[in-house]
């Protein structure tokens, strides 16, 4: 029942407006169900239980392998300290974990993640969250370009400018930008929602299949098959709620967000989940 | 792939070289092949500084001939600056088929460096009043050591990892390219440009000369080319975006100005920190940490962006 009612509340708000028929893109965890939570040999961490290392003498396999250490010591949350822009930090970890990053990352920063709430303190480089498939990235300075690149779920922040081709091939999850995005933001998006509370840069949303695109401030151009949607009440709730739970909010109020979506039904695919192919099938 | 790198101090100097070293060793990842400077000393009045090889690195290896060879061609140019009116005040050898000069010259640069290079295996790395240009193979420590390059006293820098890609591993294929025939324009650049043949045949039909087959040394001509029909560089750089088609992000350093530019893709990085004092810049932020262990705001320029900085 819980379960059920978690669908219809997430309907109420909204939440399906990219849904393709027989299809459901999001998944509903249930705190109450453990299983929604957990991977196969995932750690039992207890968030209280807190630890920081200092990485500016570590390589990258070093200061990840260290992660993973402390994770199956029971630590639920990791400071670490003068990640001096490394690469490929925090990447792959499916886990409940608090991890803080206290400086800048470099490319392909915590990507493949699927639980974590991840907070970094500085800038991150190109890729950062690619294929990102759950938890919470929330990122204080700039961000590179192909931010969130064939992301699939969980929310990734970032509170001040972004590159090129953000959210590039993105496949589900919200992308909340507090400053500007550049060219090619959602090219080729599938599924999704991106938020600019700033100004966008040209071909915005080239060839999206679906999904939606919220802007704030001035599009340079719009991309090929992108058009201009109408903002729904419901969904100006959930962009109120989303802005809300980080802190953010659209300059002129949610309303004025300029909505954007694809124009032509591009996609050509099965659209069935492998559970319900077999039913059919 | 190839990383770049650039930074200058606003109104003064520093241990350029050592900066410099630093923050192409951390891009070594991005292009192991060779590594080059372009590094903007303190101009004396009336002198010129001239760095030319007179052969490969590679060629030093292949027979026993070669270093009477070197010997012969070295003499040939000291010959050849001195029929010109050139004389050489200062003689330092960089390597055994690399050398330094200061000279003092004040007739045609053109003349003199098409001069020079006429000799075999001769090739002028750089000539001017502030520009040092060095590069050779290996990484950026390699190449530091080799040509004492930590220490090095200047306002600016650009610098270059090359990872191979459309033409040879030589010291002729490495950057940066000096915009020949003007002096103090050297040119660095990551990516690829697709119509170099039909721009290079222009070129090469209104009087400029290639050394190279390597595309990057066609951004240097063509803001050379323009900077002769009177363009201002930051112009001829916006001309650049339009006229050159690919993907790329290049440097370019001129005496007193640093300026860098993106294709309309911005396919290629660039990372920036701009701060009162000192501004640096690079393909990964891990380079600009390199001179900067704390926390500074950095920054992504946009598609088809261009700035410059003067000292």
């Amino acid at each position: 029942m819980e379960k059920l009612r978690n669908k219809r509340t997430s309907h109420e708000m909204g939440m399906h407006t990219e849904q393709l028929a027989g299809r459901t893109q999001e998944i509903f965890f249930s705190a109450t169900e453990e299983e929604s939570f957990t991977y196969p040999h995932s750690y039992d961490v207890d968030f209280n239980k807190r630890a920081e290392f200092d990485a500016r003498e570590m390589d990258t396999r070093g200061i990840n392998m260290k992660i993973r250490e402390l994770m199956s010591q029971g630590y639920g949350t990791i400071v670490v300290k003068n990640p001096l822009a490394k690469h490929s930090l925090g990447v792959g970890i499916l886990n409940r974990l608090q991890l803080y990053f206290e400086g800048s990352l470099g490319y392909f920063g915590c990507g493949l993640i699927d639980g974590p709430n991840i907070r970094i303190k500085g800038r991150v480089g190109w890729s950062c969250a690619e294929n990102m498939m759950g938890g919470t990235i929330v990122i204080e300075k700039n961000a590179g370009s192909s931010f969130g690149a064939a992301m699939r779920g969980g929310d990734l922040v970032c509170r001040g400018n972004v590159g090129g081709r953000t959210g590039i091939n993105m496949k589900g999850g919200t992308i909340l930008i507090g400053g500007k995005t550049g060219a090619f933001s959602g090219f080729m998006m599938q599924r999704g929602r991106i938020v600019v509370l700033g100004d966008a840069g040209k071909n915005l949303g080239d060839s999206m299949y679906d999904g939606t695109i919220y802007v704030g401030g001035e599009i340079e151009s719009l991309g090929v098959d992108a058009v201009p949607g109408e903002m729904t009440d419901l969904e100006a709730a959930w962009l109120e709620r989303k802005l809300r739970m980080y802190d953010m909010a659209a300059p002129k109020g949610v309303q004025k967000l300029k909505k954007i979506v694809a124009g032509k039904r591009l996609w050509n695919y099965d659209n069935l989940e492998p559970t319900e192919k077999k039913l059919v099938l | 792939m190839c990383g770049i790198a650039g930074l200058i101090h606003r109104g003064s100097r520093g241990d350029i070289g050592r900066e410099m070293t630093r923050m192409l060793q951390s891009l070594k990842h991005r292009g192991p092949d060779s590594t080059g400077y372009a590094l903007y000393g303190v101009p004396t009045a009336n002198e010129l500084v001239l760095r030319f090889k007179v052969a490969e690195q590679e060629d030093m290896a292949k027979g026993f001939d070669i270093h009477r060879k070197v010997k012969e061609r070295k003499a040939e140019i000291d010959r050849r600056i001195a029929e010109l009116g050139g004389r050489i005040l200062k003689e330092e050898t960089a390597t055994e088929y690399a050398y330094r000069y200061r000279i003092a010259f004040d007739g045609d640069r053109r003349k003199l460096a098409d001069y020079i290079e006429d000799v075999e295996g001769g090739e002028i790395l750089s000539l001017g009043t502030a520009l040092e240009l060095i590069k050779d193979l290996g990484d950026a420590k390699r190449v530091s050591e080799q040509y004492r390059i930590q220490g090095f006293q200047g306002t600016h820098a650009i610098g270059h990892t090359r990872m191979a890609t459309e033409s040879d591993v030589d010291i002729r294929s490495a950057h940066p390219y000096w915009a020949y025939p003007f002096a103090d324009v050297s040119v660095v650049h990551n990516g690829q440009l697709t119509n170099y043949w039909g721009n290079r045949r222009a070129l090469e039909r209104k009087g400029h000369r290639f050394m190279s087959n390597c595309d990057s040394e066609l951004i240097a001509v063509y803001l050379a080319d323009k900077m002769n029909e009177g363009v201002q560089l930051e112009e001829a750089m916006r001309g650049s975006i339009d006229k050159l088609d690919g993907v790329f992000t290049y440097l370019v350093a001129t005496s007193d100005s640093l300026g860098m530019a993106k294709d309309t893709m911005a396919a290629k990085p660039m990372v920036l920190y701009e701060g009162d004092e000192f501004i640096a810049m690079a393909s990964e932020e891990v380079a600009i940490r390199s001179v900067f262990p704390t926390e500074i705001d950095t920054f992504d320029p946009y598609d088809g962006e261009v700035r410059v900085w003067k000292n």
